[in-house]
């Protein structure tokens, strides 16, 4: 495996004097895919937030190439790492393409920018979103919002990528298609880190699972080694079957 | 049409119309002035001499001392208020928020009232002069501004209801501020203090225009240096810090640029009400809301409407001055209810 470009050590956060993630260490290297997963409210977008600089851990630290994340500057950061967040609203009437133009400004006055059109070509293709680019953002539907904004962030081309829900809103052959896209990103050199719900969408797609529960990461490795029943069940506390296609693990709720 | 060309279209027509608002306000008035004699005496300033030429001293002094500075601070305090009014929305990513509409107009105007009436008595300020009455404007203007954004933002975002109500409450707390100074004011300090309740652009003399004149050119340079910036607020905060952005430092920044602006303007002119609301709204309309371009676009446009404003003011009823802060709000205050009812429509009011 590539030396990590990015690791957290023993990473805690405390909000209100409640722990919302209590010591979590993980190393997310350039080329793979990670995927983030585990119940409502375990802690996995306090912890994209800590990897992505959003957040200070109250204790522990993270490192990017060797230094501490807190130690880069706003633009710095900007041009080592982009974030899909959830939620996506635009104030003003932007239209689609304009949005995904943003994406490009860490860039500017760089040698980069002559990227630009290639980039935002890539971007539309991959996240499908060609023919909204003269809509107006504010009249896309949920799942188109949330396309525009994976094509923004794919503009901004950095090393490492953080997803958190990219498939949330989505139907199913454009959640297929974002998360194959996030493979692709793997495969080109880049760090991908996703936070997904669906765990057969997770095992199909992510080189390494990281599941946390109540805070604290509860296992990491191929989906095949975190997703056995016995481990769903206990963090779920929901029955689970697990059936094996091509290799990978599906997980089925016991009805 | 597309937007490049919407943006040529709008630089004509503001340009069209700007040279034909001061070309009016020139020449109409008490005393005519016909066009010829504008040309003739604007040639001779820079150093042409014709035969156009006014010969009439009236005419000259009329020109030079009562209406061009009155029109260049038309110019220039609606500018200001307009790019206030952009770069506030910008911030606040709401349509709504204007610094008359928040307070900070109001707040701005209970600053150089203060200073007024405390003029006469304290030393420091009677000497500052002028100055002084711009400080404590700028000083009035950013309390109120930093007072409404700490009450209205939420976890990154703005809380319309909250915005409007803090606005609400502060207009209230400076309308009986200025209320109490107007109280404890002797007779001269009253005038002064409802002309800047009214705004007016009466008596503006050059050393005035001069002061507005470089804050505005300041404020209007720095705020479209910041307007790519701008554009990415309108992200979201997370996701402008995202692409590079230090929110916090471009947040006060910009809150120190919208008090600046506001307070210079209302500290000569009084509060003219809703030209930061109507001006930009009308602008995105026609070019879309790239900053870069609204902030300028902005700029022409407020100066613009101020001047037809302000030509309206002197020459609606014959021989009185009506106070031109009565006019914009009697045409802003419609539009808003428009605005009000058009994102009702959109987003079933405010929640």
């Amino acid at each position: 495996m590539a030396a990590p470009t990015l690791s957290a050590t023993g990473v805690s956060v405390v909000i209100d004097n409640r722990a919302i993630l209590d010591s979590v260490s993980l190393d997310i290297a350039a080329g793979e895919l990670l995927a983030l997963v585990g119940p409502n409210g375990a802690g996995k977008s306090t912890m994209l937030g800590v990897l992505s600089g959003d957040l200070t851990p109250s204790g522990g630290s993270v490192q990017l190439d060797g230094r501490d994340l807190g130690s880069y500057s706003h633009l710095e950061l900007a041009r080592r790492r982009s974030v899909l967040t959830q939620e996506n609203q635009v104030s003003f009437a932007f239209t689609a393409a304009e949005v995904i133009e943003m994406g490009r400004s860490p860039w500017l006055k760089t040698p980069q920018l002559a990227e630009d059109d290639e980039a935002i070509a890539a971007a539309l293709r991959a996240a499908d979103v060609g023919h909204l680019v003269a809509r107006q953002y504010s009249s896309l539907s949920g799942g188109e919002k949330a396309r525009v904004s994976l094509a923004r962030v794919l503009a901004q081309r950095t090393g490492i990528v953080f997803l958190d829900e990219p498939t949330a809103a989505l139907d199913l052959r454009h959640q297929e298609e974002v998360m194959r896209c996030a493979a692709e990103l793997a495969a080109s050199g880049r760090a991908v880190v996703v936070v997904v719900h669906d765990l057969s969408l997770a095992a199909a797609y992510a080189h390494r699972v990281a599941l946390i529960s109540g805070g604290q990461l509860d296992a990491v490795g191929t989906p095949a080694e975190v997703f056995t029943a016995e481990r769903i069940e206990r963090v779920y506390g929901l029955a689970v079957e697990i059936v094996e296609r091509g290799g990978r693990p599906v997980v089925l709720p016991v009805r | 049409m597309s937007r490049r060309a919407r943006g040529i279209t709008l630089s004509i027509v503001l340009a069209v119309v700007l040279v034909a608002g001061v070309l009016l306000s020139s020449i109409i008035g008490q005393l005519s002035i016909s066009p010829s004699e504008v040309l003739g005496s604007l040639l001779r300033a820079v150093g042409i001499d014709t035969s156009l030429a006014p010969t009439d001293p009236i005419v000259e002094s009329t020109l030079w001392v009562v209406r061009f500075p009155r029109i260049v601070m038309a110019l220039a305090v609606g500018a200001a208020l307009a790019v206030a009014g952009a770069v506030m929305q910008a911030i606040f990513g709401n349509p709504l928020a204007e610094p008359g509409v928040v307070g900070v107009s109001s707040g701005a105007a209970l600053g150089a009232a203060a200073a007024i009436v405390l003029g006469a008595n304290v030393a420091v300020l009677a000497n500052l002069g002028s100055w002084g009455t711009a400080v404590f404007a700028f000083v009035g203007g950013l309390l109120a501004t930093l007072l409404v954004y700490f009450m209205s933002r939420a976890n990154g975002r703005t809380e319309v209801v909250t915005l409007l109500l803090t606005g609400i409450a502060i207009n209230a707390f400076a309308g009986a501020g200025l209320a109490f100074l107007l109280f404890i004011g002797d007779t001269a300090s009253r005038e002064q203090i409802t002309f800047w309740q009214l705004g007016s652009l009466n008596g503006s003399r050059w050393q005035e225009v001069a002061i507005v004149i470089v804050v505005a050119i300041v404020g209007i340079v720095i705020a479209a240096l910041l307007a790519r910036r701008f554009d990415l607020l309108a992200l979201g905060e997370r996701n402008a810090r995202h692409l590079g952005i230090n929110v916090e430092a471009l947040r006060i920044g910009s809150i120190v640029l919208v008090a600046l602006l506001t307070g210079v303007a209302v500290a000569f002119c009084g509060i003219i009400a809703f030209v930061g609301l109507v001006v930009p709204h009308i602008i995105r309309m026609a070019i879309g809301p790239s900053h870069r371009s609204l902030i300028i676009a902005s700029a022409v446009g407020g100066g613009v409407l101020l001047v037809f404003a302000d030509l309206l003011a002197r020459t609606l009823v014959a021989g009185a001055d009506l106070p031109i802060g009565m006019l914009t709000s009697l045409i802003g205050g419609p539009f808003f209810f428009y605005l009000l009812a058009r994102q009702r429509k959109r987003s079933g009011g405010f929640a």
